[in-house]
């Protein structure tokens, strides 16, 4: 059902959340982002979350990557509960993408410190040839190592934050919204980029997105979020052929056309 | 020429080949803003002075800064032999001066290591660590910031006894509070972007994530507290000096000067003046110095 780049063999379960509700405070002041929230994302596949701002997607996100300190419900990555507290080997296997490029680097420090320091805390010892490789794979030169974030676009950021994310050979990506601070066509190169990494590297994406046609091209899934629910779970192809079942999507899907 | 033009070029270079070369090129950037402030480099100039003074004492002084002669006492300016005139006990200021500035750069040099150093240590651990740990370490550094400066300075010397190496540890269990406010502050804002989230993903521990992503962001604000704070600690030393409590007779430190030079402040004004003027230039440096500083290191303006 679901088309994967890589594997044609039956479809293994990546990531799997199940009833995750988040929350922030307590008693009175208790806010519920996420309610009740479900899903499953094969291996190789590329799945999105959809919906209005402060509807919960990027909660899900922070959720998974253990960034929120209240929630409940189950997590599991390759079929493996996670913890609470997150081990290092968790790190290992999952990585995030900011949405702003331009506050997800350290600027005191240079791409090199940055690649550098994510190699050194995952145990790799080849840091300087790895360093140059990362940079290539998400194509910037050798020239932008030692250059600090003040000195890169929003575009050269991100591809760096995307490089710093590939350090840890991770096999789930995930994206918070990771072209929306940049400008339409440095997103394309961006878009393209991602894709091309997923084939080579054989990812697997979970893709936040308020934009329906970004996550038209990205993904085979996904899911639409209202209000902190997830509201339905539909293919691309649905979407494609405007034929969301739920009446918010609809709505959604109208007013993104 | 050439070869200088090359340099340049190299420092200034966009597209650094090496981890030695882009460290030295943001260093020599931040030297040329520095630069182009004319007061600040004023302030580093008095200073620049003020440390060769320091070392070079035994040879610029043109008289033991301890031998007294009584024949002597009380000489107005430019008397024979003694430019700054000499005092009750017929020493020459000129030479005790020289002596002191040695005396008030180990105060300033101690306490800028101390005070700021466990302020940024308190501060950067009660924001990050949050709870129960920043309730403490903020209340204890409330109640030191209640008690007026001097006169907590004063209970320490008294019951350590008097003495210089008191006087700082006494300036700086005052100085540190204002330090630890200024870091805790910081790591607030620090500690919920994204930079620092995405070392978390990485699986960082705390005491790394404070010392090598919270601390280069406070630094720059504490250096350029510690250099305007600096006048301040020169004074807070020589009110010490003045009440008795700092530094002990006979040596020159500045403000015990200007307290033997009180008794006879009408008639032979020049005694107190002197060692007072140079307590003033310093701490003018030092102003101005911190000012320079500011431009240079405010992450804010680097931005741009």
């Amino acid at each position: 059902m679901v088309r994967s780049p890589k594997c044609e063999c039956a479809p293994v379960s990546m990531l799997n959340v199940d009833n995750l509700s988040v929350w922030f405070g307590n008693g009175r002041d208790r806010v519920d982002a996420v309610r009740n929230a479900s899903f499953n994302v094969n291996r190789g596949a590329s799945f999105g979350l959809v919906g209005e701002s402060g509807s919960g997607k990027s909660t899900i996100l922070r959720a998974v990557m253990g960034l929120t300190p209240n929630w409940s419900g189950a997590i599991s990555v390759d079929t493996k509960p996670v913890d609470k507290t997150r081990q290092k080997s968790f790190y290992k296997v999952v990585q995030m993408v900011f949405q702003d490029p331009y506050a997800s680097l350290h600027p005191r420090h240079s791409v090199d410190q940055v690649l550098g320091e994510t190699l050194y805390l995952h145990g790799f010892r080849d840091i300087d040839a790895r360093v140059v490789k990362l940079l290539d794979d998400v194509g910037l030169g050798g020239k932008f190592r030692f250059r600090y974030p003040h000195q890169l676009s929003g575009g050269q950021r991100q591809r760096v934050a995307i490089a710093r994310a590939l350090a840890p050979k991770p096999s789930i990506l995930l994206l918070d919204e990771p072209t929306s601070a940049l400008d339409v066509s440095v997103q394309a190169e961006i878009l393209n980029l991602l894709t091309d990494l997923r084939t080579e590297h054989g990812l697997t994406y979970i893709m936040v997105s308020h934009d329906l046609s970004v996550v038209g091209h990205m993904c085979e899934q996904l899911a639409v979020m209202k209000d902190g629910e997830i509201v339905e779970i539909m293919e691309v192809e649905t979407l494609r052929k405007a034929q969301a079942s739920h009446p918010y999507s609809q709505e959604l899907l109208a007013a993104s056309i | 020429m050439v070869d200088i033009q090359t340099w340049r070029a190299w420092l200034l270079t966009d597209t650094p080949t090496s981890r030695r070369h882009a460290k030295l090129s943001t260093l020599y950037q931040g030297w040329l803003s520095f630069r182009g402030n004319t007061m600040a480099m004023v302030g580093l100039w008095i200073l620049t002075l003020l440390v060769l003074t320091a070392f070079a004492a035994p040879l610029l002084a043109p008289h033991d800064p301890f031998a007294q002669d009584l024949a002597n006492r009380l000489q107005p300016l430019w008397s024979d032999g003694h430019a700054f005139g000499t005092d009750s006990l017929g020493r020459d200021i000129l030479s005790r001066l020289i002596y002191g500035s040695r005396i008030t750069l180990y105060i300033v040099a101690l306490v800028a290591l101390i005070a700021p150093i466990s302020g940024l240590l308190v501060g950067t651990v009660a924001g990050y660590v949050g709870g129960w740990t920043d309730q403490v370490l903020m209340r204890i550094t409330d109640i030191f910031l209640a008690f007026p400066r001097l006169v907590l300075a004063l209970a320490f010397v008294a019951a350590l006894g008097a003495g210089i190496e008191n006087a700082v540890l006494a300036i700086s269990l005052t100085a540190w509070p204002p330090y630890a406010r200024i870091a805790r502050a910081e790591t607030l804002t620090i500690r919920s972007s994204d930079y620092i989230s995405a070392i978390q993903l990485q699986g960082a521990g705390a005491m790394r994530i404070i010392t090598k992503h919270i601390w280069p962001l406070c630094i720059s604000s504490l250096i350029v507290r510690v250099t305007l704070d600096m006048a301040g600690i020169i004074l807070a030393a020589a009110g010490l000096g003045f009440l008795g409590l700092g530094a002990q007779p006979p040596s020159p430190e500045w403000g015990a000067m200007i307290s033997e030079g009180r008794r006879f402040i009408l008639d032979h004004w020049w005694v107190a003046t002197m060692p007072g003027m140079a307590i003033f230039t310093v701490s003018l440096a030092f102003n101005l110095l911190g000012d320079g500083l500011r431009d240079v290191l405010d992450p804010k303006d680097s931005e741009k």
